[in-house]
């Protein structure tokens, strides 16, 4: 087990330095000249200013350095500033992180609570109008964009009943009861699509388990209904499940990208969305890493606890 | 199954084979329609998207940017059946020319995508050692990035434009493919027919296009299959933000977007006509990826 863990960690080392890679290269590839709009919007088109803000930038450096010097800062923690508030990186994103996190925490609890109930459900009543009702409901969930249901939460109880959810955001500190009231409806858009796509796994692997021998066998020792289900079928039909939440995390922050900008909901979403539209380069180079490395570490959680239920998993 | 060792059968069986091939697509389709209604109703709705998107200047009363002031931000009618948008486009008209678009996406980003992820999987895996490995890093930590993130960051480099997209969206496809597709190789490798191939001498590149590509493409159907609804709305979410089709090009994501929000309160139906679109649409293409999945690939269930 403490090899399977030490290799898997040895593993990260390269991706993450690829992922560094990728970041400090993509600002390159950029068209336009980072200088220019800058210089243009900020300092007035001097050839002294350039250099300096070259060098501010470490722009004036050829590429291989540049991504050393990158890597160096991020391994001690350090991202940079932002090019028009010189605020550094990290704290902006400390600051932006609490609303994305709380609206994915409570998505994921919401989404895997309905979404392995109504699956575990519909197995057990295979192919009945329930089934076919649940499943159906299912694939359109995760049919209809999230950002059309979004809209749809914020107009059509404005227009029918003259109710509009509040697009102000106050902070958990400030008011916690409002706080929440604002952080509930985009977690609970962002469970659908998450619900949707864990109910159809986990009716999947229902089905699988519950024609195994030692479902029969608990049967027919006498064990009751209930206790077989959710003992013996659902605890071994959840393993694929787990892992597929775990994959789902990635698509999660994608989503917030999206909800956070319907709801005006400041969290790490959205302030990619402004530093891009204001071409803030370090910040967004800050957070696709610090996004990166979260969904890395959390895929390496979710192996390494796999590897941990189903022993099989850590020879091959 | 007619089987042609069982005595009695031959004479059906026969019958069977001479009958021309249209007769066998239509019995496979009706079979396929009796143990998978939902599937077949993905099949329709495909079939009318693509009639849709054809024939949309018979199909659609109006032009898509043919513009009229004197009716903007009408509610539904009978001329107008969708309304009108905040310039007096026929909402109907630019659904159904939006779905050129959407289907030009689609259809473009899976075959796109198809290439490259069938080498990057099939050579993966049939070298394994640490060009797997290398490739493998590669593909993980590209799929670290949450797909709207990457999506949007190529964007950004190459700028707005149709073609842009699909490039975007093919690259992404691509990458989450090579994985499935090493998987689906990986446990052709194992089979007897490899090794007997390897014993008669093949070399590397005939055994891969010859033995492993045709033994994996159930799996490669099916996974198209079932990517093309999630393409259909990665375009509408990157339009959504606006980095996807440029206007004045009717997209359902951008109608969504830009226009419909702009206008939500006062004229709701330019929301309502493209979420029905998107969402009839993106329903019956995972109907029918699913259905064929089920007839052409078991393994696959859950795996996406």
């Amino acid at each position: 087990m403490t090899k399977y863990i030490i290799r898997r960690v040895i593993g990260l080392v390269p991706a993450i330095l690829l992922l560094l890679l990728l970041v400090v290269v993509m600002i390159e590839m950029i068209p336009g000249d980072i200088i220019d709009i800058m210089l243009e919007e900020k300092l007035g088109n001097d050839p002294e200013s350039r250099i300096v803000l070259e060098h501010e930038l470490g722009l004036d450096k050829p590429l291989p350095i540049r991504y050393i010097n990158y890597v160096g800062g991020v391994l001690k923690g350090d991202f940079g500033n932002s090019l028009w508030t010189g605020t550094s990186v990290g704290s902006l994103i400390v600051g932006r992180a609490w609303a994305t996190i709380e609206i994915g925490i409570i998505s994921i609890l919401v989404g895997s609570t309905i979404g392995v109930a109504i699956g575990a459900i519909s197995a057990l009543r295979q192919d009945s109008f329930l089934d076919y009702a649940l499943r159906s409901t299912a694939i359109l969930g995760i049919s209809v964009p999230s950002f059309a249901i979004a809209t749809g939460v914020v107009v059509f109880p404005a227009l029918w009943w003259g109710v509009s959810p509040s697009l102000r955001y106050v902070g958990i500190t400030e008011d916690p009861v409002a706080h929440l009231k604002i952080v509930i409806l985009p977690a609970l858009v962002l469970a659908i699509g998450l619900a949707a796509t864990l109910m159809r796994l986990t009716r999947t692997t229902m089905l699988e388990v519950l024609r195994q021998d030692y479902i029969r066998t608990a049967h027919a020792k006498g064990l009751g209904q209930f206790p077989v289900i959710l003992k013996h079928a659902l605890k071994n039909a959840l393993i694929p499940v787990v892992t597929l939440l775990g994959l789902q995390i990635a698509f999660l922050i994608g989503g917030s990208v999206i909800i956070e900008s319907v709801f005006a909901i400041p969290g790490v979403g959205r302030l990619l969305i402004s530093a891009i539209g204001n071409r803030d380069y370090p910040v967004v180079q800050g957070v696709v890493v610090i996004i990166g490395l979260f969904v890395m570490f959390t895929n390496l959680v979710i192996d390494v606890s796999y590897a941990w239920l189903d022993p099989r998993i850590r020879y091959s | 199954m007619v089987s042609e060792s069982a005595p009695g059968v031959t004479a059906s069986s026969l019958q069977i084979r001479e009958r021309s091939a249209v007769l066998r697509w239509l019995d496979y389709a009706r079979s396929f329609a009796r143990h998978k209604p939902l599937g077949a109703f993905g099949a329709v709705v495909l079939v009318l998207l693509v009639l849709m998107a054809v024939f949309a200047e018979f199909v659609a009363p109006f032009g898509s940017l043919e513009t009229n002031q004197s009716i903007a931000l009408e509610g539904p009618s009978f001329t107008h059946i969708a309304g009108t948008d905040q310039f007096g486009r026929d909402v109907f008209s630019r659904i159904v020319f939006g779905a050129r678009t959407s289907l030009y996406v689609g259809v473009s980003v899976t075959l796109a995508a198809m290439l490259p992820a069938l080498a990057l999987g099939i050579v993966s895996a049939y070298f394994g050692g640490w060009v797997d490995y290398l490739l493998q890093r590669l593909v993980d930590t590209i799929q670290s990035v949450p797909y709207l993130i990457l999506l949007i960051a190529i964007m950004v480099i190459l700028g707005p434009s149709l073609l842009n997209v699909i490039l975007a969206l093919s690259f992404r496809r691509a990458i989450v493919e090579s994985r499935i597709m090493r998987g689906a190789t990986l446990s052709i490798l194992n089979e007897t027919y490899i090794d007997a191939a390897h014993a008669i001498g093949a070399r590397d590149l005939r055994i891969m296009a010859r033995h492993v590509l045709p033994n994996i493409m159930p799996t490669v159907i099916v996974i198209a299959s079932i990517g093309f609804g999630g393409v259909i709305l990665a375009e509408a979410s990157l339009s959504f933000l606006g980095y996807g089709v440029p206007p004045p090009t009717p997209s359902w994501g951008g109608m969504l977007a830009s226009d419909g929000r702009a206008y939500m309160f006062a004229a709701p139906w330019m929301l309502i006509a493209p979420t029905i679109a998107l969402g009839v649409v993106v329903f019956g293409v995972n109907m029918f990826g699913d259905a064929l999945r089920d007839v052409l690939d078991p393994r696959l269930r859950g795996s996406t």
